[in-house]
């Protein structure tokens, strides 16, 4: 509670709302002892007073009532025919949803069916309809309110009460011999509460504008009493002669609604967990670099290497947190050659590769220095629109999990024809052309057909494909797949791989394979990078450190992997978890996890080393014995 | 599609029924018989019984909503008292001129509401957002009529740009520039709570969807940032756009009431009112089934949209 208040007073819009309608109903409760002129005292002679007249501050209306006074009691009745309105409502409807949604079935049915249709009507029709049924009048008007706000309430409580009543704790209160009634009082009404509370919050702003339109509308307070929309009708007669009558009413309508809705969105809000952690801003089209300095030129690579990650440092800020997923990641992959990346989720190996094009999601995502280098270029240094230029034309991507990472609303050609329209000005038709021959190319069988598919029309191996195809379509030089195969099963996996390993050797493609199997690493892969908490612990060729792993983690990581007509022997898991990357120890990441760690790991860098026997780079101070 | 259309238009008869019942019963709950109200309180016992035995109010409930119903569904919605012609005609034409207006706001608040839900997403944070967020706001929480009259206040009586009020001027009026001129203050001041919930919707529509894999999916591809907001984030915003504004379709027709009182626009909310004041039943009781029904039919309009922009409804 605490808690809450707190998020809720940092939102300062909302403490303005809070402080405004606080003012508003302090001094709607004083009313009656304020020294104030009687409200509904006419005074013929003083009709229509201006502002700040001798004993009228707002003035007076067409009677020569004091104009101060009638607001202050007006607001009195509104603020309260209003929350009287919303407290009806949110009892009725939470009574109704609870009852619908706790016995279910033909009850919730026939309830429901009948909440949907006074939902389908345009609400001030039903109000209108009430109000005609029982006669204008203040009880009235507030009744018909509360009536069309009942389904709003019915709705959204049955919904919450519908997963409750599947809870445990209702079956035990039931099996406990409790009767229907003691349940629905003791057992779902506390949980419900916080639901109805909010919804209330949302909607009593709604309901005092409602009741003050149908007395603006005659159909609610009747003269002499008057509530804020009656002032405001009776004044528009005079609107233009004396204007103040109709303006001080509706500014205090236009206020205190004001306050409510800024209380509201405060509350929902702090209670909602996704607004807190800032997660729904919105990602910009690249990745902000703040790099202390640009890397100088002199750390270009070889000219053999097509594309060169160096000393790479991507991190997370979120709040004044900050969660260093890349740390100084370098790696290099020439023209033909696959380099696998593997590591547990969480390693940073997906980090590292969508640093390449600046597709990290910033904010939070910010590369705080190194150099991604395409045949030298520094892509990191480079604008907006070099980079777009060369996303999907020079580096192409291939996402996991294609049912998210394809568009749902576009058909397949539509979204492989753009691919190629983005970087090449080519006519629809020859892009139709080359969409087909990509997609044959990848073995998708009546590929012609599947052209004018929607992705969710397709299977999971289907779909890779078209990612593969898209990937592929203007024959990049450098193409990343961060764990294309993840979501399908073996056989197509299969499949999937010997496409891609086929395309690698006919067009000379650059592979950076991004996974967390070694089985796959093995069968496709060149050269192998394994990766922990954002570092590189161990590099070197596929089959060698495979074979021969070096650094304690790849030797263990691997002891996890069970194989195939290996016999039984005991799999062993890591004890432990991976350090949170925001609060990384000193030292070696894995030490803590490591058993075969001396206090001399726990302190200073460990540098990545090559290895003096072998083709290795290992970040350890005790490798295990690989000669 | 065109199966669906028919399924949809099929599950409306229940609700459409459902309408009439909850009207007729809402309307036979009022106390005291409206032969009194039609005869006055001096008529004699005998012209009262006379006039019930008339209307057919002495019958048994349900009898008299079969009879009313039955007669709806032949296009007699009965005949108003107060006006003394038949309630259809008037609804009818009453309606018209809610349509306009109505329906002028409703494109008002679409146009301009996802409008700025896109600038203000794709400008999060920035000046355009924080200046559309804080119009939005006021708008929310401002009341239509008292919007209206301090337009009318403004424009019409101190600037004289714009006629006060009615839908078209009184001598040598009646073309389409001298509506236009009438209707653009009451189509302001209808729409600009409604554009303020769609602009707010549109936003975090717009929030949620640039956070999608697919849109990493686009950039990658090297679409162009502007295509990537306006074709492929916009496209699926529209999936949760939509039905938003159906809901304010409704709200555009039920605040279309209280601008009609303020700007004397002739049309069916002032006319129920009216009608309400009057005591007129049966003028009550048809205009609100027809305006309900007009608004069932735009619901399936909008779930037949919705299922033309996404594909994964099942036609």
């Amino acid at each position: 509670m605490i808690a809450f208040l707190k998020l809720l007073f940092r939102n300062k819009l909302a403490a303005g709302g809070l402080i405004l309608f606080g003012l508003v109903v302090v001094l709607a409760v004083l009313t009656p002892i304020l020294p104030l002129a009687n409200p509904d005292a006419t005074a013929t002679g003083d009709r229509f007073q201006p502002p700040f007249s001798p004993d009228h501050v707002m003035g007076t209306d067409h009677l020569g009532r004091d104009l101060l006074s009638r607001l202050l009691w007006g607001t009195r009745l509104s603020l309260a025919v209003g929350f009287v309105a919303a407290l009806l409502a949110a009892f009725l409807g939470s009574a109704i949803g609870i009852v619908a949604g706790y016995f279910g079935q033909r009850t919730d049915n026939i309830i429901m069916r009948l909440v949907d249709m006074l939902m389908a009507f345009p609400y001030i029709l039903l109000a209108l309809a009430i109000v005609a049924a029982l006669g204008p009048g203040l009880v009235n008007a507030m009744i018909a309110v509360a009536a069309v706000n009942i389904p709003f309430f019915a709705r959204n409580i049955r919904g919450v009460t519908v997963s409750l009543a599947r809870r445990e704790f209702v079956d035990a209160a039931r099996l406990a011999g409790m009767g229907h009634l003691r349940i629905i009082v003791f057992e779902l009404l506390p949980n419900v509460a916080p639901v109805i509370v909010i919804a209330m919050s949302t909607t009593v702003g709604w309901m005092i504008l409602e009741t003050a339109g149908l007395s603006f509308l005659g159909l609610g307070s009747q003269p002499p009493q008057a509530d804020l929309g009656s002032m405001l009708g009776e004044a528009r007669s005079a609107m233009i002669t004396s204007p103040h009558t109709s303006i001080v009413p509706g500014i205090m309508i236009f206020v205190i609604v004001m306050s409510i809705n800024l209380l509201g969105d405060g509350v929902r809000d702090a209670l909602d967990p996704r607004l807190r952690s800032g997660a729904l801003t919105r990602p910009s089209a690249a990745t902000l670099v703040d790099r202390g300095r640009a890397p100088a030129q002199d750390e270009a690579p070889s000219d053999q290497d097509l594309l060169s990650i160096q000393n790479l440092s991507t991190e997370f800020r979120v709040g004044r947190r900050c969660y260093r997923a890349v740390r100084e990641v370098s790696l290099q992959a020439r023209a033909g050659e696959c380099l696998g990346v593997i590591g547990e989720s969480g390693s940073g190996k997906s980090v590292t590769a969508l640093s390449v094009m600046g597709l990290v999601a910033s904010p939070p995502g910010v590369i705080t220095g190194g150099a991604v280098r395409l045949r030298g270029e520094d892509l990191l240094g480079a604008d907006y629109e070099r980079l777009r230029s060369l996303r999907g034309d020079k580096v192409a991507y291939i996402f996991q999990d294609p049912l998210s990472t394809l568009h749902p609303l576009y058909r397949v050609s539509d979204q492989l024809i753009e691919a190629i329209q983005a970087h090449h000005a080519m006519p629809k038709a020859q892009a139709r052309r080359r969409a087909l021959e990509l997609l044959e190319a990848v073995q998708i069988p009546n590929a012609e057909s599947r052209l004018s598919s929607f992705p969710h029309e397709m299977s999971g191996g289907m779909r890779q494909r078209v990612s593969i195809a898209m990937a592929l379509i203007n024959d990049p030089d450098v193409v990343i797949a961060d764990e294309p195969t993840t979501a399908l099963d073996v056989t197509v996996q299969a499949q999937v791989l010997a496409i891609l390993d086929d395309l690698r050797r006919k067009r000379d493609l650059a592979i950076i394979f991004i996974t967390h199997d070694f089985g796959l690493v093995a069968q496709l892969c060149d050269r192998v990078a394994v990766m922990y908490a954002g570092q590189i612990v161990e590099e070197g060729p596929a089959k060698d450190l495979l074979e021969r792993p070096a650094h304690p983690y790849t030797k263990r990581l691997m002891a996890c992997v069970p194989e195939l007509g290996q016999g039984r022997r005991q799999l062993e898991a890591i004890a432990g978890l991976p350090p949170a990357v925001d609060q990384l120890p000193d030292g070696c990441a894995f030490a803590p996890r490591c058993d075969k760690a001396q206090p001399s790991c726990k302190t200073g860098l460990v540098a990545l080393r090559q290895n003096v026997d072998l083709p290795r780079k290992v970040r350890c101070h005790f490798p295990e014995e690989v000669a | 599609m065109a199966r669906y259309i028919f399924k949809r238009l099929i599950s409306a008869i229940p609700v459409l029924l459902g309408i009439t019942i909850i009207v007729f019963l809402i309307m036979a709950s009022i106390p005291g018989d409206p032969a009194t109200a039609i005869l006055g309180s001096y008529a004699t016992p005998e012209n009262v019984a006379r006039l019930n035995r008339d209307l057919g109010l002495d019958k048994p409930l349900f009898i008299r909503y079969f009879i009313w119903i039955g007669n709806l569904l032949t296009g007699d919605f009965g005949r108003s008292f107060s006006l003394n012609r038949p309630v259809l005609d008037e609804v009818l034409e009453r309606f018209q001129a809610t349509l306009v207006l109505a329906g002028v706001s409703f494109v008002l608040c679409s146009i301009f509401g996802i409008l700025a839900g896109v600038v203000s997403a794709a400008r999060q944070y920035g000046l355009a957002d924080k200046l559309i967020t804080f119009s939005v706001l006021i708008g929310i929480s401002i009341p239509s009529f008292f919007l209206g009259m301090m337009m009318i206040l403004t424009f019409a009586v101190n600037l004289r740009w714009l006629p006060v009020s009615g839908m078209f001027a009184i001598y040598g009026g009646g073309d389409l520039p001298d509506l236009v001129r009438h209707l653009v203050m009451p189509a302001t001041a209808l729409s600009v709570v409604a554009t303020g919930v769609v602009a707010r919707m549109s936003r975090s529509a717009m929030l949620e969807v640039l956070r999608q894999d697919f849109i990493r999916t686009a950039r990658a591809k090297g679409v162009r940032e502007h295509r990537v907001v306006l074709g492929h984030a916009l496209r699926a915003a529209m999936v949760s756009i939509i039905p938003v504004l159906g809901i304010q379709a409704g709200f555009v027709l039920s605040g279309s009431v209280y601008v009609e009182m303020v700007f004397q626009w002739p049309g069916v909310g002032r006319m129920l009112v009216d009608a309400i004041l009057k005591r007129d039943i049966l003028l009550v009781q048809g205009g609100v089934v027809f305006v309900a029904a007009c608004y069932v039919l735009f619901n399936i309009c909008v779930d037949v949209a919705q299922s033309l922009l996404d594909p994964r409804i099942k036609t």
